[in-house]
């Protein structure tokens, strides 16, 4: 892990895959020494933004995640029980299990742990579009993004809104050339490695699969995003 | 409970002092632009802090109780008169019953808060009453004719009559801690020997550039999304800077060359359009 200086508030650090930012982001929120220290924990794609506390310098934290960073049976343990858990949904590792012991704020990464099912009417806009790019039927689309489990990677974009990883790799396709203007709410989208499920109506360029009654995101609920970073996300067809 | 009536305004939001630790769920921390300015207000008027004021753009704000409230104007320092008698900014004045306070256009900077004593009490979103003009939270920017309840987060009596508040100096240079991808760019440098322009394009998301460019090393490259935070220096395709805002987006695209220093963002919102600012390298 590379840590990289980000102004004189934040700390960003650079790590190699997607799942190593959601297992990072989940031993920081377990870490009370670390989580004590830090006002936000942003996931990002390869990268882990963890930003200062008030009167907290980043100097501080740098030190305390070094600290975490030469712990190896910690970061050891969690990565080799993530692979001898393979396909089990719970296997997150030592970072979650620790971080459910102990109190956690409700948006941090390692909060949401759960598994959500999201029911999707598979009648997508760019559907033929998916089918034609990854070279499989319409059907074999659907089967692909039903058949393996998502996992919430990080926020951003819109409130709710979340990058899902873990799909399965035939799906990659990339974003629309020219993004639409106003993709409606609920519209399940693809990009990249990433699937993702619109909150509110906005403009997108991802390439739209599907659309689900599900409400990904209500100020008035508790917490307030559907899916938040660490929940396991299972599509089904409507 | 007292109320405030806004009979004219401009652009004027309800702000405190933001949502901070949601970023994950992708809420930003939005709060007031110029927390200092933010803060002197609340402080001045006896306000616990956090309370919500008005932080209003350019003036044109006019508001009336419906009880005696007590008030302060602190930020960019915009005329101001109680029931038509001038006041000055920086000073705790009474708003009594049936008065109007009027915000005029400042001569200098861009934003200008008016603190109540009890804060403004409209409904918290997330735990806040900020506006968060990129995630559509907190109260909708002012109109004519909204009542704002004045709420009870008083800590002190109001210990102090008046602060001189600070006129925002001209000719501003900021401070800037190197980003994490300036090697995405082929001279960073570029970015503290130019003298940037403010573009009209800027608002509470981001502060827009112009006067140079910063040239991609590796044009067509993309950088997978990543955190960023207030005062991120973004450097897009077009090689026009980006300098984040309070309501920034929680992650980006686009590869941040510098960071400007956290207390120098407060500066950065008193910048108007047209005004010129520059940057000088610091360590993080």
């Amino acid at each position: 892990m590379t840590v990289l200086s980000y102004g004189d508030r934040a700390l960003l650090v650079e790590l190699g895959s997607t799942e190593a930012v959601i297992e990072l982001a989940a031993l920081v929120s377990g870490e009370a020494e670390v989580a004590g220290l830090v006002e936000d924990v942003v996931p990002g794609a390869r990268t882990l933004l963890l930003v200062a506390g008030a009167g907290v310098s980043v100097d501080r934290l740098r030190a305390a995640l070094s600290e975490l960073g030469e712990a190896p049976s910690r970061l050891g343990v969690s990565a080799a029980r993530r692979r001898s858990s393979a396909g089990r949904r719970a296997g997150w590792g030592a970072g979650a299990s620790s971080a459910n012991r102990r109190e956690v704020a409700p948006s941090s990464p390692a909060a949401g742990g759960r598994e959500v099912v999201v029911p999707v009417a598979y009648d997508g806009a760019d559907l033929d579009v998916v089918a034609r790019l990854t070279g499989l039927s319409v059907e074999e689309v659907v089967a692909a993004h039903t058949g393996t489990s998502w996992r919430v990677a990080f926020g951003g974009f819109a409130p709710g809104f979340a990058y899902l990883v873990g799909g399965d790799p035939r799906l990659q396709v990339p974003r629309r050339d020219t993004p639409r203007t106003a993709v409606p709410a609920g519209s399940v989208g693809l990009a990249g490695e990433f699937s993702g499920v619109y909150p509110r109506e906005s403009p997108g360029g991802w390439q739209l699969i599907g659309r689900t009654d599900e409400v990904m995101w209500d100020v008035d609920r508790e917490p307030p995003a559907l899916l938040a970073p660490g929940a396991t996300v299972r599509f089904v067809e409507a | 409970m007292s109320e405030l009536i806004v009979r004219r305004a401009g652009l004027v939001l309800v702000q405190d002092a933001g949502r901070p630790g949601q970023a994950a769920i992708g809420v930003g921390r939005s709060g007031a632009a110029d927390r200092a300015s933010y803060d002197l207000g609340n402080r001045l008027v006896g306000n616990a802090p956090g309370a919500a004021a008005l932080e209003v753009v350019m003036g044109g704000l006019e508001v009336e109780a419906t009880a005696t409230v007590w008030v302060c104007v602190t930020g960019a320092p915009a005329p101001l008169d109680v029931h038509g008698r001038g006041e000055p900014p920086g000073v705790v004045l009474a708003l009594r019953a049936g008065q109007r306070l009027r915000l005029g256009v400042p001569a200098t900077g861009l934003r200008s808060y008016l603190a109540v004593r009890g804060g403004i009490n409209t409904p918290p979103v997330l735990g806040s009453r900020s506006r968060d003009t990129l995630a559509g939270l907190g109260c909708a920017p002012l109109s004519e004719n909204v009542t704002l309840p004045v709420g009870s987060a008083v800590e002190t009596d109001i210990s102090v009559e008046g602060f001189p508040t600070p006129a925002p100096a001209g000719d501003p240079v900021l401070r800037v801690v190197r980003g994490p991808r300036d090697d995405w760019v082929i001279d960073p440098d570029r970015l503290v020997t130019t003298t940037w322009t403010v573009s009209q394009d800027s608002d509470r998301v981001g502060v827009r550039l112009s006067g140079g460019g910063l040239e991609h090393a590796e044009p067509g490259r993309q950088l997978p999304s990543e955190g960023a935070v207030r005062g991120a220096i973004q450097v897009p395709p077009s090689g026009e800077p980006v300098v984040f805002g309070p309501d920034h987006p929680v992650t980006g695209g686009y590869p941040v060359v510098g960071v400007v220093v956290d207390e120098d963002t407060d500066r950065l919102a008193q910048l108007r359009p047209g005004e010129t600012v520059g940057f000088r390298w610091v360590r993080g």
